[in-house]
């Protein structure tokens, strides 16, 4: 165990960008994001616009009103009692004991379901490790019930050469030509507990490339790295069906993650394809319980897939575009598996990466005059990133599909403490006050 | 709240439907009040005569919130902090937004603190038509001298924004007190050591006090309870806030259970809780970035699980950002979708050259579109269409984004396509193509069907406008 805090091992790639920071500002217009490029579903705009879905469910179970005219001093007299200044004697004299005691959540009876990831030799596959999320008797981090597995991070990989914020870029320029370096480069430097394979460029509008030949860059991933790996299509729901299939194929053995089923493509062929070649599936629903309870349901009881092969993904969207629906979905998904919704009771996945797609983490500075200065965008973007996944984190989400290396690292950091899994000196935090800062 | 139906609080009123608070009946008044829109105040005759001070009592007692609401600060500015009734915000909404203060100290050149009191009350960071801001100044006594921090509370209250004492000398609490008469401090903080003192002054000045006990629950109630039984309502909680290791677990833990207690009816424990994510700046992390970084996670933690308010250092934008954005998002009311004035917006300077485009009313949706156009320098006129704040695509589905509604929407902004403008050309948002062929018959207009997203807007414009003849 760590005696401090390693942070420290950031330090360096901080330094690194404090001159790309100044070379970021100066250019003007650079704007080097692509939403469509990330692929899988994961757009950030779309999530947003769909975000006041489960909004308005919700306000079928609210009377509304405005929130503003909370009673100011209710419960308390109009007007405190004056007390004569001569007639004040003190009135502090001995401390009153009181034991503090709160009770656990009785509610919370149902334990989340546990699924594995990859394959060793142990299990039949090439692994070098297996991660398993989900398992948890209460929410994150919450001293009810032990938390059985950490948090997990899969940084992605793309098949292709896309855009990206620069910031987020210049982590991976050398290595975006292959995946396979990418993979290593995520593993070795990053330190990723998993490898996501976007397969994008088989959409029909980016490259079109064959279902055959993408299998061949999960089977390149596959030997260039030994952490279990998620495969993910383009998104595009007439053709990830098939690209998947294939991928599963290749990697048969491997228990890997396809991403995605969803209720809008042919599910019950992802389905098939992790069932016969054993893999998991990723059950990706937008913002919406009831549309993630119905693909569960689907994928359960017309597919077969066996409870302990399915993750859910209700959608990610990003801090200032939406975080406020996601966060609360999720949340909401948690606990009403934790009191006993089977359709519910499954580990969760998120796009975090999403949260790239918020201008405030990739613009050069703010495109409104009046605003506070946003300061250099190489420093704003990973921690938009982390502050999302974190609070998905405390929400319920157990994966992050992940992009900047500081974001994972500092999420890693922030997750692995809140599990227990860190050990520090104690601070003395009683001299708070007289801090040199 | 003790209660959550409007049938229990209707019980405690005159069932007279007199109409005087301005509903129709005592029953829709009742509704109001649980969901705190209204309050008993509004009620004249509750108020008013005296048959029903009993009820009135009663009724105040039953609505009030599980967690104290505590205020600090005075005139315009002053927060309130506390009056949650819930553990998770989807099952009502949190109420008032954790209060971010960030601290001075009273050792630094009198410049610097102005400039750094002036930058914390001047930032403003724009979101969905309005500006989230900061709120307000801890001052730490470094100095631990009652002359030397008086001096640096009077600069501070000079810009009128909300203070927090920091300190565990009672002089030199009573010295900044002095300084600043009528401007309701937070006083930070009292402890197992100086109890006494502070909470005498907290009396004396009737002002809000922190009870701080680190990682020690029992003596943090025992602390609240005393002060309570003393006659001190305004009770902060400072259990401690640990920045790493197993030390920032015990933090998280004893938020939960401090904040668990309190609205399952621990009346004793309900107070505001304060976090301490300034204490990132004693964990060692020698790189500042870092050391803001982690202190923004912290605070990121503390806004989610029940932190009312805090102490911060750091003002670089990359760690305030994120920051107040979190806060407003986890503050925001899950209920109820934010809208905008249905009305047309001009984006930049438009002319009759411009390009025309609608979008909904839904706050998320339309400040997305219009920063979308104006960040990439695109003059335009954007109608946003009452929707009754829903999203494109749900509103095109749901029925409330209509041909006629934004035939509509034209008519009342007063907005003719075929005089304001040369090209009688409207753009449809992507999401909304369908509604294509019914527009043009409505509108009598050329339709062109835009992006999907409205961040491809710029990508678009290029290869569609002005339109081809």
């Amino acid at each position: 165990m760590a005696k401090k805090m390693k942070l420290s091992d950031i330090t360096s790639m901080f330094a690194g960008m404090d001159v790309e920071a100044l070379e970021g500002v100066t250019i003007e217009g650079d704007i080097e994001i692509d939403l469509g490029g990330l692929g899988g579903g994961f757009d950030p705009m779309l999530a947003a616009a769909l975000g006041q879905e489960s909004a308005i469910l919700a306000q079928h179970f609210a009377r509304l009103a405005g929130m503003f005219g909370y009673p100011v001093g209710i419960g308390a007299p109009a007007a405190a009692p004056a007390v004569s200044p001569a007639l004040a004697a003190p009135k502090l004299k001995d401390l009153i004991p009181a034991k503090f005691d709160v009770a656990n959540i009785a509610e919370w009876t149902t334990q989340i379901q546990e699924v594995p990831i990859g394959n060793t030799s142990a299990d039949g596959g090439s692994r070098g490790k297996r991660v398993v999320v989900g398992g948890e008797k209460a929410l994150p981090f919450f001293p009810d019930a032990p938390m059985p597995n950490r948090n997990q991070v899969t940084i992605d990989v793309f098949d292709m050469r896309i855009g990206l914020a620069k910031a987020v870029k210049e982590n991976y320029d050398e290595v975006m030509d292959s995946p396979g370096e990418w993979a290593k480069k995520n593993v070795e430097k990053f330190n990723a507990d998993m490898i996501t394979i976007h397969l994008i460029s088989t959409d029909p509008l980016i490259k079109d490339t064959p279902a055959k030949e993408a299998a061949k860059t999960v089977e390149e991933v596959l030997q260039a790295v030994d952490v279990p790996i998620a495969i993910g299509g383009s998104g595009n729901p007439q053709k990830d069906p098939e690209v998947l299939a294939r991928a599963a194929e290749v990697a048969e053995g491997e228990r890997c993650l396809l991403a995605s089923a969803s209720l809008n493509l042919d599910y019950a062929a992802i389905a098939e394809a992790a069932i016969k070649y054993d893999h998991d599936v990723l059950s990706w629903t937008q913002l919406d319980m009831n549309a993630q309870k119905e693909l569960n349901r689907k994928l359960m009881k017309q597919c077969n897939v066996p409870r302990d092969r399915i993750i859910m993904d209700p959608t990610t969207a990003a801090l200032g575009y939406g975080l406020d629906y996601a966060y609360t979905n999720m949340e909401r998904i948690r606990l009403a598996a934790l009191m006993g919704d089977d359709e519910l009771t499954f580990p969760m996945s998120s796009g975090t990466t999403n949260a790239w797609g918020a201008r405030e983490s990739w613009m050069v500075s703010s495109p409104l005059k009046e605003d506070s200065d946003w300061g250099p965008r190489e420093y704003r973007g990973p921690i938009w990133e982390i502050v999302t996944g974190l609070s998905l984190a405390i929400a319920g989400n157990d994966l992050f599909m992940m992009m900047h290396p500081t974001s994972v690292a500092v999420l890693k950091q922030i997750t692995q403490t809140l599990f227990g899994m860190i050990d520090t000196e104690q601070v003395d935090i009683a001299k708070w006050i007289g801090a040199e800062v | 709240m003790k209660i959550n139906s409007p049938l229990e609080a209707y019980k405690y009123l005159p069932q007279t439907n007199c109409g005087e608070c301005g509903e129709a009946t005592c029953m829709a008044f009742a509704s109001k009040l649980i969901d705190r829109s209204g309050k008993t105040s509004d009620c004249p005759p509750l108020v008013k005569e005296k048959k029903f001070a009993k009820k009135l009592a009663e009724l105040d007692r039953l609505l009030a919130p599980e967690i104290r609401q505590v205020t600090i600060g005075a005139g315009e500015k002053a927060v309130n902090i506390g009056g949650d009734d819930v553990l998770y915000r989807h099952k009502l909404t949190f109420f008032n937004k954790t209060k971010m203060f960030f601290d001075v100290a009273d050792n630094m050149e009198e410049a610097a603190l102005v400039a750094r009191v002036k930058q914390i009350a001047g930032y403003k960071k724009f979101y969905v038509g309005r500006n989230l801001l900061l709120d307000g100044v801890a001052i730490r006594a470094v100095s631990n001298d009652p002359v030397k921090f008086a001096a640096a509370v009077k600069k501070v209250a000079e810009v009128g924004i909300p203070m927090i004492f920091c300190s565990f000398n009672p002089a030199v609490l009573k010295a900044g007190l002095e300084a600043a008469k009528d401007k309701n401090p937070l006083l930070y903080a009292a402890n197992k050591d100086n109890w006494k003192e502070i909470g005498e002054l907290a009396l004396e000045y009737k002002v809000p006090v922190v009870v701080s006990a680190f990682n020690d629950l029992d003596a943090l109630k025992t602390l609240a309870k005393t002060f309570a039984e003393a006659g001190i309502k305004d009770i902060v909680l400072d259990p401690g806030t640990y920045p790493t290791g197993k030390g920032l677990k015990d933090t998280f833990t004893n938020f939960l259970k401090i904040r668990r207690a309190g609205i399952m009816g621990d009346t004793e424990i309900a107070y505001p809780i304060m976090a301490l994510p300034f204490t990132a700046w004693m964990a060692g992390i020698a790189d500042p970035v870092s050391a803001s970084y982690w202190e923004t996670v912290m605070a990121s933690v503390f806004t989610i699980r029940y932190g009312d308010i805090m102490i911060l250092h750091s003002m670089e934008p990359y760690a305030t950002m994120p920051e107040v954005h979190l806060a407003e998002t986890i503050y925001t009311d899950p209920r109820s979708p934010v809208a905008v004035d249905s009305k047309m917006y001009k984006v930049g300077n438009p002319t009759a050259d411009s390009p025309v485009l609608f979008t909904t009313n839904f706050a998320l949706t339309y400040y997305t579109v219009e920063s979308d156009l104006s960040s990439n320098g695109i003059d335009c006129w954007l109608l946003a269409v009452n929707t009754d704040g829903i999203g494109v695509e749900a509103a095109v589905a749901g029925g409330q984004l209509t041909a006629d509604k934004v035939k509509d929407a034209f008519d009342k902004a007063g907005f003719d396509l075929k005089t304001a403008v040369n090209h009688n050309t409207v753009i449809t948002p992507g999401l909304a193509a369908r509604l294509q062929g019914d527009l043009e018959d409505k509108l009598g207009a050329s339709v062109k069907v835009g992006p999907m997203d409205s961040g491809r807007l710029p990508g678009w414009m290029e290869k569609n406008w002005p339109p081809k003849k």
